[in-house]
């Protein structure tokens, strides 16, 4: 239904009038995230506490407007877009609540609270928050947990689930509930805070979590690996992690993206060779000397051309400058990113190499790749113009053969984006009929009105995969 | 909206289209942006602002949809420092302030046209008329009508910004004291000849910080020259949508220091050097206009990177606990952001406490604290509270505009006598025993 006069009388009587936006230039402002496409909501509501979330579903519930959770809109999936129209629960406003529990080796955040921000406050313990999106100090944890969001660290510390021990949410029907708690153990009934982390908003909304905290490494090194053959950093990856070694970050970086980051700063990179990685050891500063030695000799007979290990913290992070520049030097050539992340299994990191190779020939498109190589989850990024339609096009079906390789060898297609709009239409491909149905069916026990994010995640009959905005 | 605006091709000429193409939407540039940080809402965030723009390029919102993003933008270009696309934001916000400016110009009354004519074609660029205003204002802080009309309330009445804005006016030096410097001593080895650029509100208000700029210059071994010849530089015309009087000036003073041989022109505010060094932007690029602008803009620097790079003989200790806040346009725009520090640093007894977010803008930007004064204390409490955490007993500035704004905020916050604010130029004077 529309948003009506009368629903936002109900709205203005539910949560402070400052806090509910209505001029367009506020609502075309709400209209996109990091993604693709433009959906303009009808209302956009800040809510700043549990009570004004439950009394805003309870509206939407009864009139069935639908009601699209959001953090800072840094979605590279589509999981804040109001497809359906309705109203945006803007999160961005409520950080008021970051607490650290010593004791526990917890924190307790409220959804608006920016994630570098917990692992800033856990650091003053001695503590560590590990889930570090490359967006985490602009993003809310609130928009992580929707999305279960990874980053470089997940190689070694796993990704936002992995530290969720309870959550507060507010159900479809405008009820409040608690799950989990403060324990690392717990068994009581279904694990209901595992199922709502990563559902993208539409089976519950969160509004608060309960993390788990952990030590913090006294120490990290790293070193820059170059290799005349990308096949063999693939084989490297493997080779360190099967040595006994878990590096704390294994980016990599190929032959495209090393030459844009050159052309576009001049780092004294080699444009000669085919893969750069980066290996980030953290622990104790004793055992990293010995282990980075090891890393070095595995590298070395797997056929690397040559390994720096960076001397202190200047060089570490003139290391890292090469990593960080890999985007605003390839969006340098041109201006649309698509910015993909399905994921493989580590072993056949070789064998999709391959394959890239050969959709970026097919489609006559440039492809670059970089990204977590030692979890598997490879950064395919497609540099395009989205206002060159034949190109767009290619780029489409590229983006599918992509999809459907990652599956075909035994991967997904996200590992930390999630699905959004963009890749429902794959749904299927991945999890086959019985395993889609399944989870359409706890979406109709959770949301029977279909209310909380309509349109995502489940593909519509004949829905297609398209990138191209309208002009 | 007048006819010819109405097709969306004129307007995506007009509006830098093209630019809005570079964003990716990430929002990396959020936790960057003093407005979107105040006020909480995703149009007053450079994304924002910079989807707007797109959309009203393509004709699916209406010019007028822009008019509150971004008439409240600060123009401190935080976000194309850390924008990991190299978003031209500052491209993009002119042409929308140009489009703004000439859709608005058709509803303008009389006496509103008749006031811009006043301020900006006549007033700005014309020192006499400037000096006048400087005199009168000086005039009424020695008879002390000053205090009278303060304590009267009269202006609390009128305008609460101009109110506030009067409180902190400085003392204008007598006319007298402010020009001595038309023909300056040339010393016998110098190792750069620099012509000052002195600005035209600047050289009213903060006269001295010009003078001892030049009298440094000197001590570093500079042949320092003066050109009487000078005008505004037009920043604050560009940022009113005033294009033309902007340009006619740009080319007055690259046609003025066109005839100087001189290896740097030299200037000691922010905001000012940032409209110098990107005079180019104001030409079509290929022209003969545009290259003799960029010849131009290249040759401008702060005094801070100069100084940064000479010896200074820096001879007295000054044992003060010292924060910084930067001028945006020095930071974002001239690109000048370790240098002041380090300068500050170079003076013994200086306890350099750096202040949390010192790059977010202090909210004068350039006229923004008299327009929208609101909206610029919201950002300036939330400016005093990072200055505050530093424990200062000096704020230093590189800029009259953030100059004025920090006393403000000492001010507001009750704080005068006990944090002094002062221009970097004059903690080094001092520490130089130059006056």
């Amino acid at each position: 239904m529309k948003v009506t006069d009368e629903i936002i009388d109900r709205l203005k009587a539910a949560i402070h009038s400052s806090r509910i936006l209505t001029d367009d230039a506020d609502l075309y402002s709400f209209a996109f995230d990091a993604s693709f496409g433009m959906h303009k909501p009808e209302i956009v509501c800040q809510p700043m506490s549990s009570k004004e979330v439950a009394a805003i579903v309870q509206i939407a519930n009864q009139y069935l407007v639908p009601i699209c959770p959001r953090g800072r809109g840094t979605s590279l999936s589509g999981g804040p877009l109001p497809v359906k129209g309705g109203i945006v629960l803007d999160f961005s406003l409520w950080d008021t609540k970051l607490e650290i529990d010593e004791e526990n080796l917890v924190a307790t955040v409220s959804p608006g609270v920016i994630t570098s921000t917990i692992n800033d406050a856990a650091q003053q313990f001695g503590l560590m928050y590990p889930p570090d999106p490359s967006s985490a100090h602009v993003s809310t944890i609130g928009g992580n947990l929707a999305e279960n969001a990874g980053g470089p660290r997940g190689l070694k510390y796993g990704v936002t689930k992995d530290y969720v021990l309870g959550l507060e949410v507010v159900t479809a029907a405008g009820k409040i509930v608690r799950t989990g708690g403060k324990t690392v153990k717990n068994v009581t009934g279904y694990d209901l805070t595992k199922l709502i982390v990563g559902s993208e908003g539409t089976l519950a909304i969160i509004t608060e979590a309960t993390l788990r905290l952990i030590p913090r490494p006294k120490a990290s090194m790293t070193a820059m690996v170059l290799f005349d053959e990308i096949i063999d950093s693939g084989r490297a990856i493997s080779k360190v992690l099967g040595s006994g070694i878990m590096p704390s970050k294994m980016e990599m970086m190929d032959q495209s993206s090393i030459i844009a980051v050159e052309e576009y700063a001049s780092l004294g990179l080699p444009i000669d060779v085919e893969a750069i990685l980066l290996i980030e050891l953290d622990g104790h500063p004793q055992a990293l000397m010995e282990e980075m030695e090891q890393v070095k000799t595995v590298c070395m007979n797997v056929g690397a051309r040559s390994v720096r290990v960076a001397q202190n913290k200047e060089e570490e992070m003139e290391l890292w400058k090469a990593r960080k520049l890999v985007s605003p030097a390839i969006v340098k050539i041109k201006p649309t990113k698509i910015s993909e992340d399905a994921t493989i299994p580590r072993s056949q990191i070789p064998e999709m190499f391959r394959r890239m190779k050969i959709i970026k020939e097919k489609y006559n498109i440039h492809l670059v790749v970089f990204g977590h190589a030692g979890d598997g989850n490879l950064h395919p990024n497609i540099i395009t113009d989205q206002r060159d339609q034949e190109e767009m096009r290619r780029v489409e079906m590229a983006v599918e053969e992509i999809f459907k390789a990652a599956i075909e060898l035994g991967g997904t297609l996200s590992g930390e984006h999630g699905i959004g709009t963009m890749k429902a239409p794959f749904m299927e491909m991945e999890l086959g009929v019985d395993g889609l149905e399944m989870m359409k069916s706890i979406k109709e026990a959770w949301d029977p009105k279909n209310i909380l994010n309509p349109g995502k995640i489940f593909p519509v009959q004949g829905e297609r995969f398209e990138l191209r905005n309208d002009y | 909206m007048s006819c010819e605006m109405t097709t969306s091709t004129m307007l995506r000429d007009k509006l830098a289209y093209d630019e809005t193409f570079s964003c990716v939407k990430c929002g990396y540039c959020l936790p960057s942006c003093p407005t979107y940080l105040a006020f909480g809402k995703e149009s007053h965030s450079p994304r924002g602002r910079i989807q707007l723009v797109k959309l009203a390029a393509e004709g699916k919102i209406g010019i007028e949809d822009l008019e509150n993003p971004i008439d409240y933008c600060l123009g401190c270009r935080a976000c194309e420092t850390v924008c990991p696309t190299n978003v031209e934001y500052g491209k993009i916000l002119d042409s929308a302030i140009d489009v703004l400016g000439e859709y608005r110009k058709d509803k303008q009354s009389f006496s509103e046209k008749a006031i811009r004519t006043v301020i900006f074609k006549q007033a700005l660029p014309n020192k006499k008329m400037l000096k006048l205003v400087g005199t009168g204002l000086r005039l009424y802080q020695k008879t002390k009508a000053d205090k009278v009309v303060r304590k009267s309330g009269v202006i609390n009445k009128v305008s609460p910004s101009l109110a506030a804005m009067e409180q902190i006016t400085p003392t204008i030096e007598k006319p007298l004291a402010r020009n001595p410097y038309h023909e300056l001593p040339k010393k016998k080895k110098t190792k750069l000849k620099v012509a000052f650029f002195t600005g035209c509100i600047m050289d009213t208000f903060f006269s001295r910080v010009n003078d001892l700029s030049m009298k440094l210059l000197q001590k570093a071994n500079c042949e320092v020259v003066f050109l009487k010849e000078q005008t505004c530089c037009g920043a604050l015309h560009q940022h009113s949508a005033e294009k033309e009087t902007a340009i006619k000036l740009a080319k007055h003073n690259i046609e003025a220091f066109e005839k100087l041989e001189c290896d740097f022109i030299i200037n000691a505010i922010g905001g000012c050097g940032a409209a110098l060094v990107e005079y180019h932007h104001l030409f079509d690029p290929g022209s003969t206009w545009y290259e003799r602008a960029k010849t131009f803009a290249e040759k401008n620097k702060d005094i801070s990177y100069i100084l940064s790079r000479l010896e200074l003989p820096i001879v007295n200790t000054i044992n003060r606990r010292i924060t910084y806040q930067p001028s945006c346009h020095l930071t974002n725009v001239q690109k000048v952001v370790q240098e002041p520090m380090r300068l500050i640093e170079q003076i013994p007894g200086i306890e350099f406490a750096r202040m949390k977010s010192q790059d977010l803008c202090c909210g004068s930007a350039g006229i923004y604290n008299i327009v929208h004064h609101e909206e610029s204390m919201k950002i300036l409490d939330m400016k005093m509270k990072t200055v505050q955490e530093t424990k200062p007993h000096l704020i230093v500035t590189t800029n009259p505009g953030c100059h004025l704004q920090m006393i403000l905020g000492v001010k507001r916050e009750g704080l005068e006598g006990k944090i002094d604010v002062k221009h970097i130029v004059e903690l080094l004077a001092e520490a130089c025993d130059v006056s």
